[in-house]
């Protein structure tokens, strides 16, 4: 005796395959294990395609604020120069995010699914940047453990009840938090200048020095980084709440370029 | 009633000789024992309003809601037997999860309501269920504006400007009648809803009530909410000021 | 075929590089425990590398769990996190079945078990647990990632492991010494030599720096100590 009355025979239920629209998509329906072995092994991703490059986060007196230019990658191709790689989760929390986009899309649709469900709940309780981070860092730890990684960097920003957070987690499920924190080819050139501006000064730096620090250090990526682009987007969440500017163009100055000589000119 | 020891009334997979199934009828009367909702579609957006009846004194007030949110722009308002209603809720959130899913958009007024009805009318088709006790009304701000349904039992559903389920659905619906619902905004319907709500409350036969007023519309950023506190109490006092007016007159 | 790796290739166009997935990575760090005669010290240090990065200054990586027990990891964070939510899951669950909390000794066996089950897909951590065990006297406990473990005295491991072990086989153990009066140490002594020990590791090995955070376990409660070390 089954005592789960949701087993005791709904009609149309989810579960069952003689009702289920399911049906229409091959492969799609736990019956159907014949379809699927004709398909072959299931495929993983194993390199990113469309890619986002650095991200950079910093903490200052009031709150954190990310920076990501708008560029996606295919390859070493300019593919699509308008994505946006820095999204809202809620009210109180941002997600910058580099590496593959379309799993970052993928992330952005888990998260607008995880909000709904506790506004759904309606108990009251909003979820904090660090319930979000937690959230995140086990799915991407969960899926790196099923040798079927989401391929990003993600850096998770937010302010909750005078908390200030801001924390890195990644398709290996690395985790960690920081003051400053840069991903992919920021890491490298970004991270120490953003070391020199912030660390220390993290209860003193105001949010326009600490555009200021962003912009420099994603104008110097833009000329070290062949992957990146010059329209940039900076996102702030403050107590007050958060805001991504819309994408604008970084100042820059070539003029010395006339005096470069010895690289094939 | 005509149906009692006939036989035919056992099963609503049973039809009696003249085409009716009482099984689902019988779901009907459930609703109609229940406190009064309402919805209004108004012009930029849509009302809930419940009468809840509070059963016991001794209840948490603000427990046991009959008006659930199902997506960030869906929210629906049972009548009928509270469980049943939490049931079609948890389907409907499903519904609306497997749209956004496969679609990445919000699911439209229309398909859920769809969605929702051939659920409910899945439970009349076989002896091994029961119909659901309840109607629904679900009220969606989509693309296409301001949209409001009303699921019965039978797993009928229409699209209404105004509808009533519950104990006072023919005085709510006149009262609806008289309203220019395709003018109204907002703010006007919740008052309009707190006020039919008070209006149709039998306080000889139920003593107690709860108010439940909730929206879809700009103010509330096309999400679906309980209506902002201020403008609650607000329209709850002027609904029982209405209400002295009456009595004075009469 | 044998595999080309690209500084081999003869031929002057270089292949792409191919990304392939590795569930793992190694996040550097160190960690120690020495045993007293009535308490325990268990310390680390708190910054998260990968390969020349320096992650965060500040993560920590030593764990004080539910029984009164510290648990120092090292080698990928990311496991290390999971295994500790596990600890503490199966900590929790024994604490309401038997109505007291796990004794050091039972968690030492437990973590081998939980490390033994993910033999071919393991938790890529180096533990060292410390504690007061049933008979009030320090204990630690050592493993190594897929469950094989050792009860010491004292005991380090992780990126400055090898630096370290011998310093305290010395200075906690006192070996190699001659004409000397063999003793248990103080706390006093003991966070004194942890402290030289992460300062002299710091020097020479770059995955270890930043802070040093020591755990001094008594009957009494656990006491936690931040020492700043060179960031470099």
């Amino acid at each position: 005796m089954d005592h789960f009355p949701g087993n005791w025979g709904q009609p149309r239920s989810r579960d069952d395959h003689v009702f289920s629209s399911t049906d229409y998509f091959p492969g799609h329906n736990a019956y159907d294990v014949g379809s699927r072995a004709a398909s072959g092994p299931a495929q993983r991703t194993q390199q990113p395609m469309v890619t986002g490059t650095s991200v950079l986060g910093i903490t200052f007196k009031d709150g954190i604020m990310l920076a990501a230019d708008t560029l996606a990658s295919y390859g070493s191709l300019a593919r699509f120069r308008d994505v946006q790689r820095i999204i809202k989760v809620g009210d109180s929390t941002l997600i910058g995010a580099s590496g593959e986009v379309a799993d970052f899309q993928y992330i952005e649709h888990i998260l607008e699914t995880l909000t709904i469900q506790e506004y759904d709940h309606d108990d009251g309780q909003k979820l904090s940047p660090r319930h979000i981070y937690e959230y995140l860092s086990r799915v991407m730890y969960g899926r790196r453990s099923n040798f079927n990684p989401l391929w990003n960097s993600l850096i998770v920003g937010g302010v909750k009840d005078g908390d200030r957070f801001l924390g890195f987690v990644d398709l290996q499920g690395t985790t960690y938090q920081s003051s400053t924190i840069a991903t992919g080819y920021g890491a490298y050139i970004g991270q120490p200048l953003l070391r020199k501006a912030v660390e220390g000064r993290e209860d003193e730096l105001t949010e326009e020095e600490a555009r200021k620090v962003l912009e420099d250090v994603m104008r110097v990526l833009f000329y070290r980084d062949a992957r990146s682009l010059n329209k940039i987007q900076i996102a702030t969440v403050t107590a007050a709440g958060s805001k991504i500017t819309e994408p604008y163009e970084l100042q820059t100055e070539w003029a010395f370029a006339e005096g470069v000589r010895g690289y094939g000119a | 009633m005509s149906s009692i020891g006939t036989g035919y009334d056992l099963s609503s997979s049973t039809y009696s000789p003249d085409g009716r199934i009482f099984q689902v009828e019988y779901a009907f009367k459930a609703v109609d024992n229940s406190g009064t909702a309402i919805g209004i579609r108004a012009r930029d957006g849509v009302v809930l309003a419940v009468e809840k009846l509070v059963q016991s004194k001794l209840l948490v007030p603000g427990s046991n809601k009959r008006i659930q949110s199902a997506d960030s722009h869906v929210g629906v308002a049972t009548a009928g037997l509270l469980a049943d209603g939490r049931h079609l809720v948890t389907r409907i959130r499903e519904e609306a999860q497997q749209y956004r899913d496969f679609y990445r958009s919000k699911i439209p007024g229309k398909v859920i309501a769809e969605r929702a009805a051939g659920y409910v009318q899945a439970f009349t088709l076989y002896s091994s269920v029961r119909p659901f006790g309840i109607s629904a009304i679900l009220a969606t701000v989509d693309r296409d504006g301001p949209q409001l349904y009303m699921v019965e039992p039978s797993g009928v559903y229409y699209g209404y400007k105004g509808t009533a389920i519950g104990k006072g659905k023919q005085v709510a619906k006149t009262e609806l009648e008289k309203l220019k619902l395709g003018e109204l905004s907002c703010r006007e319907a919740v008052k309009e809803a707190a006020r039919i709500i008070y209006t149709v409350h039998d306080d000889v036969k139920d003593k107690d009530f709860e108010l439940e007023l909730s929206w879809v519309c700009e103010e509330s950023g096309g999400r679906h909410e309980f209506v902002p506190k201020d403008l609650a109490a607000e329209a709850e006092r002027a609904a029982k000021a209405s209400l002295e007016d009456e009595m004075d007159e009469d | 075929m044998p595999i080309t790796h690209e500084y081999q290739s003869a031929s002057p166009v270089k292949a792409p590089v191919e990304h392939r997935f590795s569930p793992y990575t190694d996040n550097g760090g160190t960690a120690l425990a020495v045993a007293g005669e009535d308490f325990c010290v268990v310390a680390g240090d708190t910054r998260q590398s990968e390969g020349y990065h320096i992650n965060s200054r500040y993560q920590p990586k030593v764990f004080q769990l539910s029984n009164g027990s510290v648990l120092a990891t090292g080698g990928m964070y990311a496991d290390a996190v999971t295994l500790v939510k596990r600890l503490e899951q199966r900590l929790e669950w024994y604490y309401h079945q038997h109505e007291k909390k796990m004794s050091v000794d039972a968690l030492a066996q437990m973590l081998s078990v939980i490390l033994y089950h993910k033999r071919f897909f393991p938790y890529y951590v180096w533990n060292t647990l410390g504690g007061i065990d049933g008979n009030g006297k320090g204990c630690v406990f050592s493993y190594d990632p897929v469950g094989n473990y050792e009860k010491h005295h004292w005991n380090c491991t992780g990126s400055a492991g090898h630096l370290i072990q011998p310093f305290l086989d010395n200075q906690i153990g006192f070996k190699h010494m001659q004409g000397i009066q063999r003793r248990f140490l103080t706390p006093e002594e003991v966070v004194r030599i942890v402290k030289d020990s992460f300062t002299s590791a710091t020097e020479r090995d770059i995955y270890t720096g930043d802070y040093v955070e020591i755990f001094i376990v008594t009957a009494g409660g656990i006491d936690v100590q931040r020492v700043p070390l060179k960031r470099d």
